[in-house]
């Protein structure tokens, strides 16, 4: 655990125990974990499978897509499995009948709410939204569509954003910000308005901050962000530099 | 033998579902031995007949015609199947939705025409304003994702409903497959 620095003198000299142990179960199967520990860290830890969609290794955790939800016995309402700490003897369900019904749901609002027309898609094949529809079972979407109007930008020279097929998941948002340094990413308005901007809301080309290189276009789980003039079979994302440079940064983000 | 009475439809699609169920190929020799095909594109009938077991629905409804069609269809089918992304979500056809029906016809019929620019009102059934999934206007029984779906997940599909089974679809095939 990271104290703050006032604190962390204090930590350091007093050998204090960084974290408390505790129990609890997934499933019905009991497993210990640090305090400071999120129910998706100690699942998958113990080998206990929960989609998401918004988490990356190697970034913060934002909550923002609700696809990692479970059931906590005791309480009335479903919580992100990404950014619920562990408590000890609580009982949590993964993959209850309504767990599962409230993702696919989740995932089909997704689409309703965007264009995603995925047989057009940059990244139709190795899109972690079209993963997700096979993993729960989503054959079509029972909503009506919002048909909602959204602009492509490609006035940057080697990327361009396709705001149809954003899902507002922020990794961009995130690794600009907590791995390159640069914060070119932000998010604008809010609900269903809401849109990934650049600066402050200025072409992607025309942005003073973006360094151009190319993270946020890696992370991105959908073909909202691409490279320029790549095919479907080359765009795919290569995400396995952010632990490294989590590493080299010396951070440590839970 | 009862043969089962396959109807297919072509609505505002690109005719890629039904080439791919002629890609079953040598299968299609057997299959035709327990179907009967009384209303598609590939034959020639001109009216929806009554008492379709199973139709294979290809395409958005983006027109008027589209949408009698699918009713019809939907009162004498027991079994309405909605067959590739166009009829499951929309996909390139409802790419015109999020522009105006007035700029979508304009766009094709006058700034991009050479030749008699005028948009076409006569002989030709009037679009709606969105290109909408089948199951937006009727039920729908059997998802059958893929653009197109491939031609083995159409051949299981058609074998189990044959056999009186429920198609087992699931992770067999995705959108924009």
């Amino acid at each position: 655990m990271r104290y703050p620095a006032f604190l962390q003198r204090v930590a350091d000299l007093a050998d204090v125990q960084p974290a408390r142990v505790l129990t609890f179960s997934i499933n019905g199967q009991m497993v210990s974990a640090r305090e400071d520990e999120t129910i998706l860290t100690v699942a998958r830890e113990n080998g206990i499978a929960i989609p998401t969609l918004c988490h990356l290794d190697g970034l913060s955790e934002r909550g923002a897509c609700r696809i990692c939800i479970v059931e906590i016995t005791g309480s009335p309402k479903l919580s992100p499995a990404c950014v619920t700490l562990a408590r000890q003897d609580m009982e949590v369900i993964t993959n209850s009948e309504r767990v599962m019904d409230y993702r696919r749901k989740i995932l089909e609002l997704l689409f309703a709410e965007r264009n995603h027309v995925c047989s057009v898609c940059v990244s139709n094949g190795h899109c972690d939204l079209q993963a997700l529809t096979i993993e729960l079972g989503m054959t079509h979407v029972h909503y009506e569509y919002l048909h909602s109007k959204h602009v492509v930008d490609a006035s940057h020279d080697r990327f361009s954003v396709d705001h149809n097929r954003c899902v507002l998941c922020q990794r961009c948002v995130r690794v600009c910000d907590e791995i390159e340094g640069a914060h070119t990413w932000d998010v604008m308005s809010r609900g269903y308005l809401s849109t990934v901007i650049t600066d402050l809301n200025q072409p992607w080309g025309e942005s003073s901050t973006c360094t151009g290189c190319g993270k946020c276009v890696q992370v991105c789980p959908t073909g909202a962000l691409s490279e320029k003039g790549k095919s479907i079979s080359e765009m795919t994302k290569k995400r396995q530099f952010l632990p490294y440079l989590k590493m080299m940064r010396g951070e440590e983000k839970t | 033998m009862n043969r089962l009475r396959l109807a297919t439809a072509w609505l505002d699609g690109c005719s890629g579902c039904h080439m791919s169920l002629l890609d079953i190929d040598e299968k299609l020799v057997e299959l035709s031995e327990k179907i009967e095909l009384v209303y598609s594109p590939l034959v020639d009938f001109k009216v929806i007949p009554e008492n379709i077991d199973v139709a294979l629905i290809e395409g958005a409804v983006s027109s008027e015609a589209d949408r009698e069609e699918i009713f019809i269809l939907r009162a004498r089918s027991a079994i309405l199947v909605s067959f590739g992304d166009c009829a499951v979500t929309a996909n390139v056809p409802g790419m015109r939705n999020k522009f105006s029906l007035e700029d979508t016809l304009s766009r094709s019929y006058v700034e991009n025409a050479t030749l008699g620019k005028c948009i076409p009102l006569d002989n030709v059934p009037k679009l709606l304003e969105y290109a909408k999934p089948v199951h937006e206007y009727v039920k729908v029984d059997y998802f059958l994702p893929g653009c197109p779906p491939p031609a083995g997940v159409i051949l299981s599909t058609l074998t189990d409903l044959l056999n009186g089974r429920l198609p087992a679809i699931e992770g067999k095939t995705r959108f924009g497959a």
